[in-house]
């Protein structure tokens, strides 16, 4: 096994064990230092496939932002005082149906498709900062305009909900 | 047959430079807490600790004992294993920036190159990005591990307030980014040798930057995270023994790292100043100069360390609604303002000054 396999082994079991551990855990703080792992392997994923960018960014995104507001909101709200209410057992068969019947579709999508035999190719540089910029400013300047209006319309619109009302005199 | 395609020799030589790095980063953050308080007691015009061995040399050492025989406590509602967990990751991020720093060109050592850098990443910078942001979750965990309202409070601080400013600081990056043209920081420190100094080129992005470095580091005037006569001792008013030494020692590796990014984005690296490298290297060969630079760049980093403890012992602390203003109405603004003006002479100097 070369090097690349072995990390690839590694991240591959890694993640899918902590995205095991994001369900399985019974504190959800657990479950968000979980899925911060699998954000983590994944990360490492797309290092072996050379995309460093989208790795660095995957981590300070996910990890580093989004992870750290779910952190945020689950420490202030104190779940552990209130314990888990046990759920339906038509519920849980229910989810696990869905759940395969996702799993089912997905794998079935993914083996009859046309790059399924195709290996990874390494040593591409397309995921390097470089071309990606070149490639985002230049073929996709407007659709890339576009999702970032519609970003700072959503944070307007944050702003606008999380506003304090101002008190009105009756 | 290889059962492991590894190379072996590029292993070994990757592996002894982070131990070095490693122990480097620890030994100055040692003598660090040494440092600050001579500087504080010469600032307050007291001597110091002066009784470990000559000058109190050895107070560091003693330092670091008394924390290991201190009695290890853990909380009884805490969880364990995150209160474990906690000190581990601010450590852990704490050390793993020194991973893109380049701590010099190259040395020429048993027939081999080696550069005196961990990995030259072509995203260096956003990777030092992704680690600070990561060392908000050491003292989140902590403190909410303590099941202290004191520490929970003190996290939330801590949290709320480097995420504030990572924002600023990275958009004062980008008008730097914008300038060299590339993420490595290798390649920026050959620029600097080349040219001037970024510091020259980019001084209302280095002040931005160097307000948010402080914040990131918790140092005085922002260390809201653990201000003792409000929350007792912030995130770690539970911790004891060499738990909550590794919390305060995170402190000092983040500000001598911090130090060493700021020395290498905006004050030349392990550029020479005043010499021309290209000759000098001529007249004493690569390991010599490998050695001059080293000894450059830690001299520009105690320079910065100094400002730390000297910005620390002369400015109160904050209160967290100017804290914050700080962060959101000034020091974004400003970097934003920063940006597109950078933004706007790099576009005019392509045009050759044309509108």
């Amino acid at each position: 096994m070369s090097t690349t396999q072995i990390l690839f082994w590694f991240l591959s079991i890694l993640a899918v064990l902590s995205a095991v551990g994001v369900v399985a855990s019974r504190n959800p703080i657990y479950s968000v230092l979980w899925l911060i792992v699998v954000f983590f392997s994944i990360s490492g994923q797309y290092v072996l496939m050379n995309a460093q960018f989208l790795a660095i960014v995957n981590v300070i995104v996910y990890a580093g932002a989004i992870m750290v507001l779910f952190t945020f909101v689950i420490m202030l709200m104190n779940l552990n005082e209130h314990p888990e209410i046990p759920k339906n057992v038509y519920l849980k068969a229910a989810g696990i149906i869905a759940g395969m019947c996702l799993l089912v579709v997905l794998v079935a999508a993914l083996a009859k498709s046309s790059n399924m035999h195709e290996s990874l190719r390494v040593g591409t540089n397309v995921g390097l900062i470089k071309y990606l910029g070149r490639t985002l400013f230049n073929d996709y300047v407007v659709p890339f305009e576009i999702s970032s209006v519609l970003f700072l319309s959503a944070m307007i619109g944050a702003v606008v909900i999380g506003r304090k009302e101002k008190e009105t005199v009756a | 047959m290889h059962l492991l395609a590894i190379d072996w020799s590029l292993l070994t030589e990757k592996l002894v430079l982070i131990v070095v790095v490693v122990l480097i980063s620890l030994v100055v953050a040692m003598y660090s807490t040494y440092a600050e308080r001579k500087v504080a007691a010469i600032i307050q015009d007291r001597r110091g600790p002066n009784r470990a061995g000559p000058f109190g040399i050895l107070q560091p050492l003693a330092d670091g004992l008394k924390l290991f025989f201190k009695e290890e406590i853990v909380p009884k509602f805490s969880s364990k294993f995150l209160f474990i967990l906690g000190p581990g990751i601010a450590m852990l991020t704490a050390i793993m920036i020194g991973a893109v720093i380049p701590w010099g060109n190259k040395v020429h050592l048993f027939g081999r190159d080696i550069s005196l850098q961990i990995t030259d990443v072509n995203i260096g910078i956003l990777y030092v990005f992704g680690i600070v942001s990561l060392g908000v979750y050491g003292i989140m965990i902590g403190g909410w591990a303590s099941n202290n309202k004191y520490s929970l409070l003190g996290s939330m601080r801590a949290a709320s307030q480097i995420i504030s400013y990572e924002l600023a600081m990275g958009i004062s990056l980008i008008a730097l980014l914008m300038i060299t043209g590339t993420l490595s920081m290798k390649t920026m420190v050959g620029q600097q040798m080349d040219h001037v100094w970024n510091i020259f080129k980019q001084p209302l992005g280095f002040l931005i930057f160097l307000v948010c470095a402080f914040a990131e580091t918790n140092r005085t005037p922002f260390d809201l995270s653990e201000a003792e006569n409000e929350l007792i001792g912030g995130y770690h008013s539970e911790y004891s023994s060499m738990k909550l030494g590794f919390y305060l020692f995170a402190e000092y590796v983040n500000m001598f790292l911090s130090s060493a990014i700021m020395v290498t984005l905006f004050f030349g690296g392990y550029d020479i100043p005043f010499v021309n490298d290209a000759t000098f290297i001529h007249t004493i060969g690569t390991n010599w100069m490998a050695v001059f630079q080293g000894a450059v760049f830690f001299i520009k980093i105690v320079l910065f360390l100094f400002l730390f403890m000297w910005v620390r012992w002369t400015i109160p602390r904050f209160r967290y609604d100017q804290l914050m203003n700080l962060g959101w109405k000034v020091l974004l603004p400003l970097a934003l303002f920063n940006m597109l003006a950078t933004g706007s002479l790099v576009l005019l100097h392509q045009n050759h000054w044309h509108f």
